[in-house]
């Protein structure tokens, strides 16, 4: 019986040869690259795994925000007088517009209903804390202490004091991430305010933003402000995006290169206001072919 | 007699949840605010590179998927990014581990460099292909910091495998 068997005896086991481990587990690292790029169908998986690593990331964060918090303790009384006055200061200058603005809108309203035009849709959203900035040092995100307990749901904007910031592109429980405006793969629809022309900003990586597709003799100036449009349905119209900075206009061009730089505070810490999401959102354009680039909202958030 | 790493110094055998341990603690430290900071180590590619070598047989490619996908997720990244990138650096050092212990740490260490190198240009490639923004080269400075610290790492792994030197003049060993 002994001598028909030739297996190894079990204490010489070692598994599977590595070169078949090193095949399995390769084919399935590259199943799993090519499913997130491409059908981005895979986000519960992401999601679980997010639920060991999440509370890890909190926990490897709280030393520096220990710190952090340390060093504004000491700083102390003086600081907080000082910024309590400025404050307060800029409450009253701001004072006149906004005593106003109840007033204006009550009078745009009615205006707008004797005119028969849909109504102006009002910004509300949820104010969330910049926890930090994701890891990945081939994008620009951060990441958001409110997720799918607090209802943030992806394609929702996020604005800080200034302007724009970004737009949420993945929901996680306890976090959301944002992806911000100077990401390489980010497009805001915006207008010129000063000619009223419409175009899209796309984030450079840089820090910058640049307004592609602009011909070479259109009316664009430096210093020139850039508020949302509106037209993509994500966006609320009339919040600033970025300000021009430098435009290049060569003859051997059809179109001008134009940088922007983004108003918002788009790479510091601090806090945002997640906007909710838009109510009138027009139905969402059959999938055509030869689209590019994701304007506003990424399309998982558009078929939902 | 030509130098080994077993000549050197007996080691008691390693505890399974030691191991365990450095990993995670591997992970907490990627996940340190201080990542993005330029030259700052992959530690879990380092941790992760010594114990493949010391020990092939209880950390290997299943060890590596697994830490690779927490970061991928951590990361924000693709997944499959760093799954890819450590199961190939598990089985490149695995394959090399009898040969490198052989050799003295610091020339352990410039063994190790090229693999830790390799490790990152695999992800950098792999994103760059998909149209990911070019990170700056100060990417590539951590696998050149995490060469030096493997010296110093090596020594605080093999910490709790140390047993006391007691020299008694009846016993060879």
């Amino acid at each position: 019986m002994a001598g028909t068997d030739h297996a190894p005896p079990p204490f010489f086991k070692r598994g599977p040869a590595p070169l078949a481990l090193l095949t399995f587990y390769i084919a399935i690292s590259l199943a799993l690259f090519v499913v997130d790029l491409r059908l981005r169908s895979i986000d519960l998986l992401r999601q679980s795994i997010a639920l060991v690593t999440d509370p890890m990331q909190r926990a490897a964060q709280t030393p520096g925000s220990v710190v952090d918090h340390a060093g504004g303790y000491l700083r102390g009384l003086h600081n907080l007088l000082d910024e309590n006055a400025r404050l307060k200061q800029a409450q009253l200058q701001l004072a006149p517009n906004l005593l106003r603005l109840e007033h204006l809108e009550s009078e745009n309203e009615r205006l707008r209903k004797l005119l028969a035009v849909t109504e102006r849709e009002k910004a509300n959203g949820a104010v969330a804390r910049i926890m930090y900035t994701a890891r990945d040092p081939f994008s620009r995100r951060i990441i958001i202490d409110k997720g799918q307990q607090s209802g943030i749901i992806a394609g929702q904007p996020a604005i800080d004091e200034a302007g724009v910031v970004g737009q949420v592109t993945r929901v996680f429980p306890f976090s959301a991430e944002v992806t911000l405006i100077t990401d390489k793969d980010q497009v805001v629809p915006i207008q010129v305010v000063r000619s009223g022309q419409r175009s899209v900003v796309f984030g450079l990586g840089s820090g910058q933003l640049e307004l592609r597709y602009i011909p070479a003799n259109a009316d664009i100036k430096e210093g020139d402000l850039l508020v949302t449009s509106g037209l993509d349905g994500v966006y609320l119209p009339g919040f600033p995006v970025a300000r021009v900075i430098s435009i290049e206009r060569e003859n051997s061009y059809a179109f001008a290169r134009i940088r922007c730089v983004p108003v918002a505070a788009v790479e510091n810490f601090g806090e945002v206001l997640v906007l909710s999401p838009r109510q009138l959102q027009p139905p969402a354009p059959p999938e055509s072919p030869g689209r590019t680039g994701n304007t506003g909202a990424p399309s998982k958030a558009a078929a939902k | 007699m030509q130098p080994t790493f077993s000549s050197s110094r007996i080691l008691l055998p390693v505890r399974p949840w030691f191991i365990i341990f450095s990993l995670f603690a591997a992970l907490l430290l990627n996940f340190l605010p201080t990542a993005h900071w330029p030259g700052v180590p992959d530690w879990v590619a380092l941790v992760l590179c010594f114990w493949s070598i010391r020990e092939p047989r209880r950390v290997g490619m299943g060890w590596a998927f697994a830490l690779g996908l927490a970061m991928d997720v951590a990361d924000g990244a693709v997944l499959g990014q760093h799954c890819f990138a450590y199961v190939l650096l598990a089985y490149a050092t695995a394959a090399q581990a009898r040969r490198i212990l052989w050799f003295p740490l610091a020339q352990q260490a410039l063994q190790i460099l090229p693999m830790l190198v390799g490790c990152q240009l695999i992800q950098l490639v792999m994103r760059m292909l998909t149209g990911a923004e070019f990170p700056g080269w100060g990417y590539l400075t951590g696998p050149l910091i995490a060469t030096l610290l493997w010296i110093p790492v090596t020594f605080l792994l093999l910490l709790p495998q140390y047993q006391p030197v007691e020299r008694d003049e009846n016993r060879p060993l």
